[in-house]
């Protein structure tokens, strides 16, 4: 490819300004006395701190995991801030009174919170650092019975529900991570779709990190009784820094008898500079169970952020007849690394599950895709498709994949295919003389790569994701 | 990591005793090589599942039983006393070919069982102790024994070298041609002593030079259903241009346990087709370690394992393209019977530079009842642009458009499934290029399947 393109200049990270606002801070560090502290921040009850309390004793005890394909120095969890919200908060009861300054950096991000400019009718929970900022639309969805809050509202609010279902997917002591936010998570999203409810607009959330040597820690817990249905998106971004910072969230679905969570993710956190100085770590434990019969949750994603990402959606599929999808892209470009893919354990009877994983690699990046389909011995005539494809571009990037596949059951069929390869000098070539650039021939190439993920998008999301595609790869070609 | 150190501790002591006696006619280099081994193996003690390489099997059996060096200083081994020693036609019918073989009992060369290999162009088919005792061989030993395999990393691979001292050596000079497929055969007599079963540590070496050309097929077998345990190493060199065919057929013991390593290194053009049978031992473990060190190596690498009962085997194949324009194609099935265990991790690596890499890897796995079980892990690790890698894996039961097919053409269900399942494993033998060896292997796999 033309050296034309390798001189390309890199456009950049483009949500990494800091706003400028003053927040309250814990200092760093964590103890005991600090989560007591976050709990009492939040007003929570008894019941709240002592699970927190234990998650945190599990957290000492474990091992930090090494596993993964990645490489990182060590973490100093002391040096850590643990909590940082905006000043001012104390109840909101309307927008106006939100701080102009955040509602102006949503607005860059172009997030509406405004309920009057609502967007094709998306409910938006906004977070930035430790606390939920607005969450639109709530009294709209609450006509319908949907809940949809902060989780730290939920706790208060709903607490029977939220104590329910919290940690019922992903328990305290599940892993180093996800124990960690156990300990201390701050915010993130509840939804409860009552029995029988179409939710009749997408949830969003918005996660934004802008203080300096915090860690963002949320939590988001779905419900989706019988018969329900949910869409929900998430979306972050963070500054520009030097530093790393360390995002640990946790994400658990349960879907009841025919109900059905569609979960899209896009990914823009800081990824850090092409030299790899600073970004985000990007530690994610995220699992559904399809508890009912004929449940189906979908998990998609579109990684394109993160200096180090580290996440591995997951599904339960416990009811008969439930199913699990799991549609991927993952970009890694200069020194990124992500290690990333999927769980799918099938537990109930004619359960099925579908995974697509498309991981690009490019400058220094490296790229896992690491899976696990496991399907136990009650799951008869289980079925599961999985396909990875990966995409190189430039001879200093890796790409790999490693699928576990673990069979029990005889009646169960299961198939995994995976492809390596590069773009064709001859697909450019020839989009390159029906009169396109290099860089528009390669955007087109990678587009249709990635188009099987894409159409489970929602359609502005997919806008969304395109462009995000674009941006990410620019500058890397040659 | 480390286990217990009392499991280990046995075999650090019968080293001592090895070191003392047996093995004290040694080169110097060897001596060096064996207590290094034996260090190692101390340091790393008996795997245990919590260790990525073996999270599906557990080697405990193993681990917790003591088990004597088959071939213990002072005591009378079988090249000494033809006492007990098989008869000829037992090893005849374990044979695949009709070429010159090298039959070793319990780890040791029994040259009277053995035919004297009368080869052309001065290659070499014999015993590694004899080998070892003359001054080419040594050298030729000295320049490849552990240089392949990867002993530091394997906790069996350096018990194997710290009791290194007898096994097959094949030496095929540049520009030679052996017609007929060399027979190595490793037998078992299943005997205890009263301490405990035995164990054989057989190390074999495979150099076959600038453009030669040699099959060399390796036969594990029992003679009785004792317990016993087998932990074997095969480094196998092909040099430039050269052209090589290793066929490895196991059919140890129903209560015995093999745990065994296969390394080759490939230089430029050569190839080397590397065929894996496995049928036998409760617990049998195969790591296939090939290193494509030359441009335009090319390596076919085929297994096939049919299990049964309670059996568990365990194949890892690690596939290293060091060096640009190689392929590889691997091919692995499975048929799983009763309550067995197949697991198969295949990792390709493409390391930095190892442009134009050509790699296809299939693992299918074919379950014939509920209670059997497969896991299986292709895995792909690729640090060049320039590659065509693909890899797929499947694990199902019979398909039932096929059953349904066969049965409206009238055969009945059995008959139908039997067929079916052949046709499964049918697809490996007949990757294998050799027609007299096919043949006899075809049969072995009738026989298992009926």
């Amino acid at each position: 490819m033309s050296s034309g393109i390798e001189a390309q200049v890199l456009q950049p990270y483009k949500y990494g300004f800091v706003t400028d606002i003053e927040s309250e801070t814990v200092p760093p560090g964590l103890s005991e006395d600090v989560i007591r502290l976050i709990s009492e921040k939040k007003g929570e009850p008894a019941w709240m701190v002592d699970w927190r309390l234990k998650a945190y004793r599990n957290w000492l005890k474990s091992p930090e995991p090494h596993w993964a394909n990645v490489q990182y120095g060590p973490i100093d969890y002391q040096a850590i801030s643990y909590y940082a919200a905006p000043k001012q908060r104390p109840k909101l009861d309307s927008l106006e009174q939100v701080d102009p300054k955040l509602l102006e950096t949503f607005e860059k991000l172009g997030i509406p919170i405004e309920e009057r400019k609502r967007l094709a009718g998306v409910a938006v929970d906004a977070v930035f650092d430790s606390v939920s900022v607005a969450t639109t639309f709530r009294e709209e969805l609450k006509k319908h019975g949907v809940i949809f809050c902060a989780i730290s509202d939920a706790i208060r609010e709903y607490p029977e529900l939220v104590q329910q279902y919290l940690g019922s997917v992903v328990p305290y002591n599940d892993n180093f991570f996800a124990a960690l936010n156990s300990a201390v998570f701050t915010d993130g999203s509840f939804v409860y779709v009552p029995k029988g409810v179409r939710c009749p607009m997408e949830l969003s959330t918005y996660f934004r990190i802008n203080a300096e040597s915090t860690g963002q820690f949320e939590r988001t817990l779905i419900v989706a009784d019988e018969g329900s249905y949910v869409s929900y998106l998430e979306g972050c971004s963070a500054p520009v820094r030097d530093e790393n910072q360390l995002h640990a969230a946790v994400v658990e679905l349960v879907a009841l008898d025919r109900a059905t969570i569609k979960y899209s993710t896009i990914q823009n956190w800081y990824p850090g500079d092409e030299e790899g100085r600073g970004g985000i770590y990007n530690f994610v434990t995220k699992r559904g169970a399809c508890r009912g019969r004929s449940s189906k949750i979908s998990w998609t994603q579109v990684e394109t952020g993160s200096a180090i990402t580290w996440k591995y959606p997951g599904c339960i599929l416990q009811g008969d007849d439930s199913i699990g999808e799991f549609y991927s892209v993952a970009v890694t470009n200069h020194r990124q690394q992500a290690d990333t893919g999927t769980k799918m354990i099938h537990m109930g009877k004619n359960t099925r599950s579908t995974i697509v994983s498309k991981g690009i690699s490019a400058g220094r990046g490296q790229n896992t895709y690491r899976g696990l389909v496991k399907i136990l011995k009650g799951a008869e005539h289980a079925r599961n498709y999985s396909q990875c494809d990966s995409m190189l571009i430039g001879d200093r990037c890796g790409a790999h994949t490693f699928p576990y596949i673990d069979v029990r059951n005889s009646s169960a069929i299961m198939e995994h295919e995976a492809s390596t390869s590069k773009i064709g000098e001859d697909q450019i070539f020839y989009a390159k003389q029906r009169g396109l650039s290099a860089e528009d021939a390669v955007s087109m190439i990678v587009n249709g790569f990635c188009k099987e993920v894409f159409k489970e998008l929602p359609m502005e999301f997919a806008v969304e994701a395109q462009r995000l595609l674009g941006i990410s790869l620019e500058g890397s070609v040659g | 990591m480390t286990d217990v150190p009392d499991r280990t501790a046995p075999y650090v002591a019968d080293f001592e005793a090895f070191a003392r006696n047996g093995a004290s006619g040694a080169p110097d280099w060897l001596k060096e090589l064996r207590e290094g081994a034996i260090g190692r193996f101390a340091e790393l003690g008996f795997p245990t599942m919590k260790q990525e390489e073996w999270r599906f099997t557990s080697v405990a059996p193993i681990a917790d039983q003591r088990f004597i060096l088959a071939h213990a200083p002072g005591s009378p081994g079988p090249s000494g006393t033809p006492v007990g020693l098989p008869a000829p036609s037992d090893i005849e019918r374990l044979c695949l070919g009709a070429g010159p073989r090298v039959v070793f009992v319990d780890g040791r060369h029994a040259p009277t069982l053995s035919t004297p290999a009368d080869l052309v162009g001065g290659a070499r088919a014999g015993s590694l102790a004899a080998a070892l005792r003359t001054d080419a061989g040594g050298e030729l030993a000295r320049a490849h024994l552990a240089r392949h395999a990867r002993w530091r990393d394997s906790a069996f691979a350096a018990l194997n070298t710290a009791f290194l001292a007898d096994g097959a050596f094949v030496h095929v000079p540049a520009d030679v041609t052996l017609e007929r497929p060399l027979e190595v055969v490793f037998v078992s007599t299943g005997r205890a002593r009263s301490e405990g079963p035995l164990v054989s540590h057989p190390r074999s070496l495979i150099v076959v030079e600038r453009g030669a050309r040699a099959a060399v097929v390796e036969t594990y077998a029992a003679l009785s259903d004792g317990v016993y345990w087998t932990n074997a190493v095969t480094e196998v060199v092909v040099g430039a241009g050269a052209w090589a065919e290793l066929y490895r057929v196991q059919r140890e013991g129903p209560h015995s346990f093999q745990v065994a390593t296969t390394h080759s290194r490939q230089d430029r053009d050569s190839y080397l087709g590397l065929h894996v049978v496995t049928l036998g031992a409760a617990l049998a473990r195969h790591d296939i370690d090939a290193v494509l060190d030359g441009a335009g190596a090319e390596l076919i690498l085929n297994g096939l394992y049919l299990l049964g009962g309670a059996q568990h085997a365990d194949h890892h194949t690690v596939i290293d393209h060091a060096q640009p324009h190689c392929a590889s194609h691997e091919f692995f099935n499975g048929v799983l019977a009763e309550r067995s265990h197949g697991v198969f991790t295949g990792r390709i690596i493409v390391r930095p530079g190892a442009q134009r890499t050509d790699s296809k890897q299939t693992n299918n796995n074919l379950l014939l009842s509920t209670e059997a079980r497969a896991d299986s892990q292709p895995q792909l690790e690729i640090y060049a642009d320039d590659v065509k890698c693909t890899h797929g894996s499947t694990v199902g039961p019979i398909d039932q458009m096929q059953l349904y097919y066969l049965r409206s053409r009238g055969l009945t269900p059995e008959a139908a499934r039997s067929i079916l399942t052949y046709g499964f494993g049918a697809e490996i033998l007949d990757r294998m290029r050799h027609p007299v060896v096919r043949d006899r292997l075809d049969r072995l796999v009738r026989e298992r399947l009926a």
